[in-house]
């Protein structure tokens, strides 16, 4: 009954978006307030009932609902209720669901808290964010519905796919949907701009919480998933340049383009085509990484069975959406008024340069991604491109732009002092520098490029630091005035200040780690004993233990240094009966912010055990940084000019903004 | 500076660097791209030696030996065998009779020396690839093994 009901309610959510495509759209024209007004009606209803059929699914779940082919196939009753939970989207159908469950709520959320917008933008926005919402709907109704029953229901489920029955799967899709689909707002504004043939700077200023929003939710979604990754797939790697993870990526690299192009719409009303084009090819980016994901053109994790079909419907939702909004664009973009031209040397020159090597940087992504399809569709060669193309042409871009990092915030609007700004960031290299030598000296002269990225990584943390020193004046004037002026600098300043040091953090773990990462494999027997750097690990024994779902093998190891016990490890092996899989589990031991890593291999016929022990110094600031990064946004979001929306034109003069 | 210097620079420099990506993206392609191979392709000599590849196939029955740390396998796909040697731990799902992607080189003596050994995820799951070299063998049957 409860399937029926969720499918119920999933066919009314459509029926709901149909209007919501059609009706603010006809009003907006018409300047019909009644019309316009049913589009946040329905927005909101839209989203309770695609909440009800959701909830639908995870009772169904919940109830080892083994009559509803989903659950049978991803689920068991003797699961923990944490994984039953989570398992209503660990599957191909179930995360469809919460993928237009998010992409109702943040149209609710326009609905609700839009009140600040022109009545015919609203609409607009509304009417495009219904049509998204329509194709997906249609797409889960008839290639990929939840609710189908078994004429005869078994009495246990199949489990769920032992690699997702972990904490991540509660956090990480949630997270990356929110980012993903979050960008469908921006994607709406732009649509609705173009609709409208009207662009200001308040339409920057609309568009940039959501986008902020969005972007903080995918930053953390990825680092998440990099850690989930990193602890779980048992190889200690933490990014493998895999299409999926491409795929979020490249999303990420145009949203944190548009925030920083959305900047200079706001303040200088300029890059206002480019601002469009961007919001544009970041929700696009997103569908392009959810048909990668879903449609079983590529070999992943993330790829759950998956029939022909399904690739199909999303290609041509793909299509329809790409190619309508670009069309759109191509069509209504000339009529707009552009923005004014700038000094290249200023804060928004600065920001152009930023936007600049991250569109490049996410189209050698996104070649790398695509070329390998488009290679085997031409001409039937499978190859794969791998790290090595990314690092050859991803890091080279990423250089440029993050020594040039420190320098946009210190250079005014309209003017920037090129020469002043260095001077006040000669601390921050300084820093830098140092860090170069000593690394070098450490290193013995051996040449690499780890002193300059660990050298890269202080000085754009240092640039941070000046950016917050220079603002409140620290150095200069007396404390007491500096705090003063700390308390008024907005929240915005400490937000994007904290989200460039994040930035340095997540470089700092990444060099660290790739350069200073030490592995061993090796085979042994009870009591024998292994040192990595200046850790001594000796094996125990193995003891068996029983999961709720699984036996599990747990290898015992005590880490000493300098002859005192630190911790017992306890990697293990896991083997879920009903699948009939096994997964390694490893085990940490985290000291500070580095990790010592233990997963198990094989046992020989003589009881000896293949381990594999990983020392890897300062590697948990790559997620770290994330963190801070989205603890920025959050700052920024919370700063009260974005709250307010708009400034009405009275209110400018009094209050002049502060930076 | 006057409007028409601005614009120069400002088109000079999103040229600048485009064409750097550009620059950087074909350098990528042309030396750190991957081939992907059949067990019959690389039987029948189709492949120079010392270059990377990957090999997909099944791991074949009774094939794999491991003596402390060193694994060999052969790779099928029914057709022909390929030896693979594989130093290191082998993921969870390497098993007998299962679809397998390995990436190395082929080494003296049509030893193929791995240093990847890359399994599914998901027991059902057969990677595209291997159910592509399968078919071409003739030795793949629809809606057999990795149906999904």
């Amino acid at each position: 009954m409860i399937a029926e009901l969720g499918h119920y309610a999933l066919v009314l959510a459509l029926g709901l978006s149909l209007i919501q495509g059609v009706a603010p759209l006809i009003g907006a024209r018409r300047g019909d307030a009644a019309l316009m007004q049913l589009g946040s009606s329905t927005a909101l209803m839209q989203f309770v009932f695609a909440a009800a059929s959701f909830a639908a699914l995870v009772a169904c779940y919940l109830m080892s609902d083994f009559s509803v082919a989903n659950v049978f196939q991803n689920s068991n009753s003797q699961m923990p209720v944490i994984y039953k939970f989570t398992s209503a989207w660990g599957n191909h159908e179930g995360s469809m669901l919460l993928w237009v469950l998010i992409l109702a709520l943040f149209g609710a959320l326009v609905a609700g808290f839009g009140s600040n917008l022109p009545a015919t933008l609203k609409a607009d926005v509304l009417a495009v964010q219904a049509w998204i919402g329509a194709a997906f709907y249609l797409f889960i109704l008839f290639t990929s519905n939840p609710f189908l029953r078994i004429a005869e229901p078994p009495f246990e489920g199949r489990d769920l796919n032992p690699i997702l029955q972990d904490f991540g799967l509660a956090v990480h899709p949630p997270l990356l949907y929110l980012g993903y689909v979050g960008c469908s707002i921006a994607f709406s504004f732009a649509a609705a701009a173009l609709i409208e043939g009207r662009i200001d700077a308040a339409w920057a200023r609309y568009v940039r919480p959501w986008t902020l929003g969005a972007w903080m939710a995918l930053t953390v979604g990825i680092a998440m998933g990099s850690y989930w990754a990193y602890y779980e797939l048992g190889w200690g790697g933490w990014w493998f340049w895999d299409p999926v993870e491409n795929a979020s990526l490249m999303p990420w690299l145009a949203a944190t383009a548009l925030l920083h192009s959305a900047v200079v719409m706001e303040k200088r009303d300029a890059l206002k085509i480019w601002t469009l084009l961007l919001a544009i090819l970041a929700f696009s980016l997103s569908l392009l990484g959810t048909f990668l994901v879903r449609s079983g053109v590529l070999t992943s994790v993330h790829t759950f069975a998956s029939d022909p079909t399904r690739g199909v419907f999303i290609l041509a939702i793909l299509v329809i959406f790409i190619g309508g909004s670009l069309a759109l664009f191509a069509w209504r973009a000339p009529a707009l008024t552009q923005g004014g031209l700038f000094a290249p040397v200023s804060r928004e020159g600065a920001l152009l340069l930023n936007n600049l090597f991250l569109a490049s940087a996410c189209a050698t992504v996104f070649v790398g991604t695509l070329y390998p399809l488009a290679l085997e569709a031409l001409t039937g060669d499978k190859i794969s491109v791998g790290a090595p193309f990314f690092v050859l042409t991803f890091a080279p871009l990423f250089v440029p732009l993050l020594l040039a990092m420190p320098f946009g915030p210190l250079l005014a609007w309209k003017r920037g002092d090129a020469y002043g700004a260095a001077q006040r960031l000669l601390a921050a290299a300084a820093v830098g520098v140092m860090a170069v030598v000593i690394v070098l000296i450490a290193e013995g002269g051996s040449v690499s490029l780890a002193p300059f990225g660990i050298g890269l990584a202080l000085f754009v943390m240092g640039g941070a630091v000046t950016d917050l020193a220079e603002r409140t004046g620290v150095v200069r004037i007396p404390f007491a005035a500096a705090r003063a002026r700390a308390a008024g600098l907005p929240r915005s300043a400490w937000g994007t200040a904290l989200a460039h040091f994040g930035v340095g953090v997540t470089l700092l773990g990444i060099v660290a780690e790739t350069h200073w990462n030490a592995e061993r494999i090796v085979s042994l027997k009870p009591s024998q004993a292994v040192t990595l750097r200046h850790y001594e690990l000796t094996f125990e024994d193995v003891v068996a233990r029983q999961g709720p779902n699984y036996r599990e093998q747990v290898a015992r190891f005590a880490v000493r240094r300098d002859g005192q016990v630190l911790a017992t490890l306890e990697p293990s092996k896991r083997s879920f009966a009903t699948r009939g899989m096994t997964t390694t589990e490893a085990a940490l031991l985290t000291r500070g912010v580095s990790q010592l890593y233990v997963s198990l291999g094989d046992t020989a016929a003589d009881g000896a055990l293949v381990v594999r022990i990983y020392h890897k110094p300062l590697v948990l600031l790559i997620w770290l940084g994330a963190l801070v990064m989205a603890l920025g946004g959050a700052l920024s979001l919370s700063d009260r000019r974005l709250r307010i929306g708009a400034p009405k034109p009275a209110a400018k003069s009094t209050l002049a903004p502060a930076e | 500076m006057t409007r028409k210097q601005r614009r120069l620079v400002l088109i000079g420099a999103a040229l600048g660097v485009l064409g750097l990506a550009l620059a950087l993206v074909l350098g990528a392609l042309r030396d750190s791209i991957v081939f992907f191979q059949s067990p019959t392709d690389v039987a029948e000599g189709k492949v120079a030696p010392d270059k990377r590849l990957r090999l997909g196939g099944l791991v074949k029955d009774g094939s794999v030996k491991r003596n402390d740390l060193l694994i060999e396998f052969a790779v099928t796909d029914g057709n022909k065998d390929v030896p693979v040697s594989y130093r290191g731990i082998v993921p969870d799902l390497f098993r007998e009779g299962q679809g397998v992607v390995v990436e190395g080189k082929l080494g003296a003596g049509g030893q193929f020396v791995a240093d990847t050994v890359l399994a599914k995820h998901d027991e059902n799951y057969m990677p595209r690839e291997v159910a592509d070299a399968l078919k071409k063998s003739g030795r793949w049957k629809e809606g057999e093994g990795g149906k999904k």
